[in-house]
This record gives C-alpha cells, structure tokens and sequence, in this order.
C-alpha cells in the first residue's frame, strides 16, 4: 500500500472525528455513551480530558474504567468521592461511558 | 437595514473574522443569514441543518448547553448565546472572596474559547421571551425568532418579602448571592469593620440558589474573623428549622474550630430591614443590630422566565419535562438550572446546572433531528471550604425514572465527607478549573 495514501487516509478520519460526531448520529445523542461520559465532565474535563488534582479518564484502556468504577461501585476501592457517586450507575452505564472514554485522546 | 441589525451583524461579523470576506460578499443579510452561511463553511458539506438555537444565559447551565450543542450537533446547529455581562464570573468559590482567600479575578472567565467554537456569543440583555412565536427581544437588538430557545436565567431576588428592603437599601446591604460587585462591597465591609464588629447574616427560607452556600459563608467570614478581627462575631439569622445542608459537618466547624464566633439561630426569618441603623427585625420580633449586615432575600426564577409566564410552579419556579427540560408551560422553550422547580432531593447547584445543559443540548439536537429523546443521568458534586484550604462535600446521582416522569436520586448512591480535608480542598479546585473549561474552552 501506497504509505502516502495512507497517511491521507488517516488524516481524513482524523479530520472527520475533529469535526466531531455532530453530523453523524445514527441513534439519538441522549442516552449515548457521549451523554453518559459528560457526568464525568464537570469534574474530570470534557471527554476525560483532566486537569490539576483530578485524575485523566480521556484514553484510559476500557477495562481499567470499567474494572475501577465496579470497584468503587462494590467498595474494593475506596476514594473521597468516587465511591459514592459509582453507586448510581448501572453496570451497562458503566460500560457505555468507559467504552467512549477510552475512544477520547489525551 | 436598522441601526440595531447593524449592531448585531456587525457582531456576528466580527465573531467570524476568517469569514469576514464571504459575509460581505454576500452582503450583510442580517444576522440569520450571516450565521447560516459561517456554520455552512468548513464543515462537512453534506451536514443536514437541523436549526436555530438560543441560548438565554452563559453561566454553568447556558454556557455548557451551548458549548455541547456545537460540540455535539457540529454544523448541523447554530447557536447563539446572549449574556448581558461581558464575562462569566462564578458563584460557586465566591465565598472564598468574601472570606478574603481569592479575588473575583480568579472566578472570572472570558467568552473567548465559545466564540473560537463556532458560537456566536452576543452581549445584550434578553428583556421578553415570547414563547408562542419562540422569539426574543432585546434592549440593543431587533427581535430574534429561533427553533428552540434554551433560558438559564438565574435567579432573581424577592426584595419585597423583606420590609425596607428597596432600590436605596440595595446600594449598602449586600446579598452577594450573584458573584461580581457585591461579592467585592461585602468583602470591603468586612474589611473596614473594626475589630469587635458585628456581622449579621440571614438564610432565606429554601429552596434557594446553593444549599450549603450560606453555611459555607458563615465558615469563610468566621475564619476572616478569627484570624484577623478575633473580638468580632456573626449572628447567623436562618430562616430555616436547622442547617439544611451537610448539617454535621457544619455543626462541627460551628462548633468546633469556630466556638464562641458563630452565633446560628435557627427559625429567624427576617422580615424587616433598617439599612441606615443596619438593623434587621425577625418574624418573632427580635432586632439585631450590625457593623456588617449580609441579607439574603428569597429567590424564584430568574425575571425572563416568569414575565415570559414559564413559571408555573407556584409563579416561582419552571417546571420542565426532565428528558429534555422542555417547559411544560410552553413546547419549544427548554429552561435549565436554579429556575427550575427542582426534581426531588435534586440542589440548586452550579454542577446541577450543567448536567441540565447537557441533558437539554442532546434533547434539543435529537428532537430537531426527529430522533428519540432518551432518560438521562445526571450527578451532583457540591464542594464547600471550611477555611481557605480544607472542604468537605455532598453527592448525589439523579436516574430519570419513566414511571414517575421525574429524575429520581439513586438509594445508596452519593454521600458526604467525614470530616473537612486539604485533600478534598484540592479537588475542590480542580472540580472549578475542569467544570469552568467544560463550559468555556474552545472545542477540541
């Protein structure tokens, strides 16, 4: 494969995902992995993108999210905060929210 | 063309520098046309256009619903943002201003990251919402019509539930309930009270904006006094039968690092104000008297919404439809944050509010686009400082529950600190610098 075709071919794709998923929702926007992650937002930075004291969740491997929300969930991890607000959601919330997460760049 | 359509587009124009050559080649055609065609530009070109949005309010519920409508609906949206200050200043650390550990500089943030997104931020104050024609009027601008029109008004204040409480009274007692002027002039008074001096508070009766926000004030200026004005104290008049968030914890700072500073009396609502003598009057009939007097009236919704006949729980506050915070008064017309009749056990918060932004910035782009509006899930995080450094919180997760039509809070979810920590004290800040980049920063 011609390497300069590839390289446009992933600079298209990045350009589409730049532009965001705006123009591309299949199903509803409500509901969606995206909505879910945006709980984590207001603390954790637009699409897990953190700063100062609060930890990065933005291209953390989808296991580790979900195996770190279910510990907190269950009390395996114990935190200030977290494992009180990981009570709330379900499991498949959990992976929804991880699933888009881990898709964020840093 | 009017001068006022002038104004706008001249605005709009300017928002949209890169663009300016393609707006003035295909004239100033208004505001709409100008907006229409720069959302066109650099984006897919296939982009079906879903609409025309307002947004009423760029504080933590108007400034994310706009932020994530662009974010999420891309150049199928455009947005507009009316705000009538120049800048956000946030409530939520603003205690810390009247406490003396931050400046109002340090809450403030610029419009600059949403107008960089493609948003097309306008300073003008919205004066009527007509709900029915979805459009709305200015005092610098002509009328604007819109596909959906999001409000996030605030709060306003019910002065006249407090006797003596007029326009001459508002220029010297302060409420410091909206972050900005007030919050400077209470600190100033703070600061030009002698030592042995008398601050006097009142907690209206809740539901009101922040329901630790009073507690934690009374924490910030006990430690002003304790550490520079140590005969001083405050007489805490609360309306309220207790402390009516994060109760032990505050019971303990009262009790504990601030003893013999804090006088709290509970079942105190004040109905009568004397602001040349700085004398207030309970419903009981005590006076007391102060060198610092901090009142903080009733509140409702914001004035936009109730003129605009949306608050229809008891003309105080908005109910809405909690999958989208559409008003239930009026369809088209979505109302986000303290306005609203709040879900229960759910806080008037600043945290609230852009889970509220969010809810309605996915409603809003799925009802335009014909899809199904789903449940969703909102959580709440409300950092309070005790001192400058250690802070404690409350949490909660909020499900939507089809059943009842209302966001219900999650059993065994959420909780509060144990005990106030400089831990928590930096995620305290952190929570601000990520929550205020989730609303203002340009979109990645």
């Amino acid at each position: 494969m011609n390497k300069r075709w590839l390289s446009r071919a992933v600079g298209a794709v990045g350009l589409v995902m730049a532009i965001g998923p705006g123009a591309v929702w299949a199903s509803s926007v409500s509901g969606s992995g995206a909505a879910l992650a945006a709980n984590c937002a207001n603390c954790h930075g637009t699409a897990g993108r953190a700063m100062g004291a609060m930890p990065a969740l933005a291209g953390q491997p989808k296991s580790y999210l979900v195996e770190q929300m279910k510990a907190f969930k269950e009390g395996r991890r114990s935190g200030t905060i977290m494992h009180q607000l990981a009570k709330g959601y379900t499991d498949e919330q959990i992976e929804a929210m991880s699933a888009y997460l881990s898709e964020q760049k840093r | 063309m009017t001068k006022n359509e002038n104004v706008y587009a001249e605005e709009a124009e300017t928002q949209f520098v890169s663009r300016r050559r393609f707006a003035k080649a295909i004239g100033v055609a208004g505001a709409a046309g100008v907006l229409a065609s720069c959302a066109g530009m650099g984006d897919a070109a296939s982009t079906k256009k879903l609409g025309r949005v307002a947004v009423v309010g760029a504080g933590y519920g108007g400034a994310t619903a706009a932020r994530y409508l662009k974010m999420w609906g891309g150049a199928s949206v455009d947005v507009v943002l009316y705000d009538r200050a120049p800048q956000f200043i946030s409530c939520p650390l603003s205690n810390l201003v009247v406490g003396g550990s931050r400046k109002i500089a340090d809450l403030t943030v610029s419009y600059q990251g949403l107008k960089d997104s493609g948003i097309l931020v306008l300073q003008d104050e919205v004066t009527a919402l007509d709900p029915a024609k979805r459009r709305l009027s200015f005092k610098k601008f002509q009328d604007q019509t819109f596909d959906r029109i999001i409000v996030s008004p605030g709060i306003d204040f019910m002065f006249d539930q407090i006797q003596g409480f007029g326009a001459e009274a508002q220029k010297t007692v302060m409420h410091a309930w909206k972050a900005g002027e007030q919050t400077m002039t209470l600190r100033q008074q703070l600061e030009a009270m002698p030592n042995g001096g008398v601050v006097v508070m009142s907690i209206p009766m809740a539901p009101y904006r922040c329901p630790p926000g009073p507690y934690e004030r009374v924490c910030q200026i006990a430690h002003y006094i304790k550490t520079a004005k140590p005969k001083s104290k405050i007489i805490v008049l609360d309306a309220n039968a207790e402390i009516i968030s994060k109760k032990g914890l505050f019971t303990k700072a009262f009790e504990g690092p601030y003893k013999g500073l804090i006088e709290y009396r509970p079942n105190s609502r004040v109905t009568e104000l004397d602001a040349a003598s700085k004398t207030v009057t309970t419903e009981l009939g005590d006076r007391v008297k102060a060198d610092v007097l901090n009142v903080i009236p009733p509140q409702r919704a914001g004035d936009l919404v109730v003129k605009a006949g949306l608050a229809n729980a008891n003309n105080r506050w908005a109910n809405v439809d909690w999958l989208s915070m559409e008003s239930t008064a009026a369809k088209g017309i979505h109302v986000l944050g303290d306005a609203t009749f709040p879900a229960p056990t759910m806080p008037k918060s600043g945290h609230m509010a852009n889970q509220h932004g969010k809810t309605a910035a996915a409603a809003v782009l799925d009802l335009m686009a014909g899809r199904e509006v789903k449940p969703s899930t909102m959580a709440n995080t409300c950092y309070s400082f005790i001192d400058d450094r250690d802070v404690v919180h409350v949490a909660s997760v909020h499900q939507y529950d089809a059943a009842q039509k209302t966001m219900i809070p999650v059993k065994g979810a959420g909780g509060l600190s144990t005990e106030p920590t400089a831990l928590e004290g930096s995620y305290a800040n952190a929570w601000a610098q990520n929550i205020w980049r989730d609303m203002f920063d340009k979109i990645a």
